[in-house]
């Protein structure tokens, strides 16, 4: 009676269930992230009143905040998935993790360019080598090394093995890094936000903040999902149910 | 069937590995040589003052070993795989991760050890202080085997694939952040007259985790490049 959840997540691990899942769940995931990221920029930089001491700059904050929680967020995923896909060997699990991949290292990308846009006015140069700057480029570099381990084999499954192993071993060393590099030196700011307890920042600018965090979620659901189907496509080209959506779309 | 015991396996593949290598004792120079001639460059870059080749000494020697053990790194099981061996040593009935072990010795006697030997010919061509050679020598003695052992897994789940050479450093060098920061800590610590103790103890620490994990990790990757 009870079982229908682990049978419902089994049968969502075939490649073909998860097509059409992912299929279906895609369009909202994507229009939730366009809508939500619309309201977060409004309220960011419209609604939002300037900071007192760091004036009109600190908007980038709405984009380099989620995008660095994003950063990170997803390389749990990829982690997890990656564990997954080691230990039961499911398909489904080592898709997610390596196309998880890309979207992580862009999104890393994306809070290393922010965030010197916003140190050249506020801390006068674009690129310090301090703790936070610094473990967040090992991240990207980890996030590449995944990339191209990847590719580097001939045949993607185990490819996607041996880059999974890797992204484990970064997970078990992203800590001693960030520790590592803490101790040897510091100029960015400590964490604002506090999940438990008040938090150090306006409601004004806070809302806003949370709902970009929102939009970079449901934008990574999109996103996966559509590499995620494209990579299943083509994996499982041989299989049945790949030919019969190929000939389905060829019929229309 | 009679099976050798385990120390007597664990001797014999050293014992193989040592005598491939003294074979080919070219090969042992060229990490050596290739220190020589890096640090010799930056004297040519930066100038001969020697207050500032004192400065970056430490740094400079550490980062040149590094990248001399990464160009090695690539050999450590190339020949084993090109000749099978490394799948005889799979299908052997000894553990997997012990004999990996000892050919991630045997890479590290033969590429780190001369390295660490020439490493005080290194920091006297850039004129660090003689009293802090031995912290070098200490830092470098704990650092190297944690660059080994890092670098084996790595290069065991490149074991499949062709071009290695760029992805190894992209991979390895994010994970060796640590080791770095740590070594030269040790170095810049007992350069200024500060207490240098911390930085080798959280080396020490580092590496006692990696003997441990590494060959296990070593052979876990191993598996998964080579069960095609």
């Amino acid at each position: 009676m009870s079982n229908w959840i682990p049978l419902w997540l089994h049968k969502l691990g075939s490649p073909p269930t998860f097509y059409r899942f992912a299929g279906t769940l895609r369009p909202w995931a994507m229009a939730l992230a366009l809508l939500l990221g619309a309201v977060a920029l409004y309220g960011g930089l419209v609604l939002a009143p300037a900071d007192y001491q760091q004036g009109e700059a600190y908007r980038i904050i709405f984009i380099h905040v989620p995008s660095a929680w994003m950063s990170m967020f997803i390389y749990g995923v990829m982690g997890v998935a990656a564990f997954i896909a080691l230990v039961w060997r499911i398909k489904l699990a080592e898709v997610v993790a390596m196309e998880s991949a890309p979207i992580g290292a862009a999104f890393t990308f994306i809070t290393l360019v922010t965030g010197s846009l916003w140190g050249k006015p506020m801390w006068g140069t674009w690129w310090t080598w301090d703790a936070r700057l610094t473990s967040e480029l090992v991240l990207l570099f980890l996030y590449l090394g995944v990339i191209g381990l990847y590719h580097a084999f001939e045949d993607r499954r185990q490819g996607a093995r041996a880059a999974a192993f890797l992204a484990i071993i970064g997970i078990i060393n992203v800590p001693i890094v960030h520790f590592s590099v803490n101790w040897w030196n510091t100029l960015h700011q400590g964490s604002t936000i506090n999940l438990f307890g008040q938090s150090k920042i306006s409601g004004d600018m806070l809302w806003p903040l949370l709902c970009m965090m929102l939009a970079t979620k449901f934008y990574y659901v999109a996103s996966l999902f559509r590499r995620v189907r494209t990579d299943l496509l083509a994996l499982e080209g041989g299989k049945d149910w790949v030919r019969q959506i190929a000939e389905s779309e060829a019929g229309q | 069937m009679n099976r050798p015991g385990l120390l007597t396996a664990c001797a014999a593949m050293l014992r193989r590995d040592l005598t491939l290598a003294w074979r080919r004792r070219g090969d042992i120079a060229m990490p050596v040589l290739y220190a020589l001639i890096v640090t010799m460059l930056f004297p040519f870059a930066l100038g001969p003052e020697d207050t500032l080749l004192q400065r970056i000494a430490g740094g400079v020697v550490l980062v040149t070993v590094l990248l001399a053990m990464l160009l090695a790194l690539d050999a450590m099981f190339s020949s084993d795989i090109e000749d099978g061996s490394l799948e005889q040593l799979v299908l052997a009935p000894q553990p997997l991760a012990l004999m990996l072990g000892m050919k991630i010795l045997a890479h590290w006697l033969t590429t780190a050890l001369p390295l660490i030997v020439i490493a005080p010919l290194l920091a006297g061509m850039l004129h660090l202080p003689g009293a802090v050679i031995p912290v070098l020598l200490l830092a470098l003695l704990l650092a190297t085997p944690l660059l080994s052992l890092l670098g084996a897994v790595l290069v065991a789940l490149t074991a499949g694939t062709r071009r290695s050479g760029m992805l190894l450093a992209l991979m390895l060098l994010p994970l060796c952040v640590p080791a770095v920061i740590f070594a030269a800590g040790a170095v810049a610590a007992a350069q200024q007259g500060l207490p240098w103790l911390a930085p080798i103890a959280w080396l020490g620490a580092a590496l006692v985790l990696a003997v441990v994990l590494a060959p296990l990790a070593c052979a876990a990757a191993l598996r998964i490049a080579l069960d095609a």
